[in-house]
């Protein structure tokens, strides 16, 4: 019964991300995609909130990652990165797929 | 007038109009000043590699802006910081001024502000715009 919730904006910037959090579950993944990488960038405020989120698996999408100029080292410890191939098998895993927008 | 670069390259098409503005303004002989702040900080981080997510990289046209008589780019120090960032993560390039290029030590293409520098600086323009 776990459901996948997919961030694609900045959490510096607009709510997504705070908002999903209001809502996730212990169980659920989260994955971090486009401008929601962002948040994954250790020393940021956003890292250290996500850092404190218990029972959730999270997630961000490499290629964004990189497009980024955020290299793998900075990306904060209790985050994996995946690949697009990656992000599908996480879909199909996952009972259900929901974006936050 | 003032150019305020608030969003992140690549999610959305605002930072490249944003680029492109400036470009237009500066050809035209404005005086144009440039700052990076909230998440447009990202704009200039180093290493950006957008090879894999189908879209070029317009950032490295950053850079060019110096040929364009903009000077300095400005970015916010406290943006940085909350979002994990340093001096360090951003391009390490260098402006050649009509002033240096005489003396022969070159500026460095960014130059870090407080918010309250910023602030004031916003306060003394004519015209503002943001992307």
């Amino acid at each position: 019964m776990a459901t996948l919730h997919t961030v694609n904006q900045s959490p510096y910037g607009r709510t997504a991300l705070a908002r999903c959090l209001n809502y996730i579950q212990p169980g659920a993944g989260l994955l971090l995609m486009e401008d929601g990488v962002l948040a994954a960038l250790t020393g940021g405020a956003w890292a250290d909130r996500l850092g404190g989120v218990d029972g959730v698996e999270i997630f961000a999408l490499g290629p964004d990652l990189a497009a980024r100029g955020i290299a793998i080292g900075a990306v904060a410890p209790n985050i994996r990165i995946v690949d697009y191939a990656g992000f599908v098998k996480l879909a199909v895993e996952y009972d259900r797929v929901q974006s936050w927008l | 007038m003032l150019f305020l670069h608030h969003r992140a390259p690549h999610g959305s098409v605002v930072a490249q109009e944003g680029l492109d503005a400036v470009l237009a303004a500066a050809a035209f002989d404005q005086n144009v000043t440039v700052a990076y702040l909230d998440d447009g900080v990202f704009q200039l981080v180093h290493g950006q590699d957008t090879s894999s997510i189908g879209i070029k990289n317009f950032t490295p046209a950053i850079r060019a802006l110096a040929h364009y008589g903009v000077g300095q780019l400005l970015v916010e120090q406290e943006s940085l910081s909350a979002r994990g960032l340093a001096r360090q993560d951003l391009v390490d390039a260098t402006i050649e001024t009509d002033e240096t290029a005489a003396r022969g030590p070159q500026v460095p293409l960014i130059r870090l502000v407080t918010r309250a520098e910023l602030s004031a600086l916003m306060e003394a323009q004519d015209v503002v715009l943001s992307f």
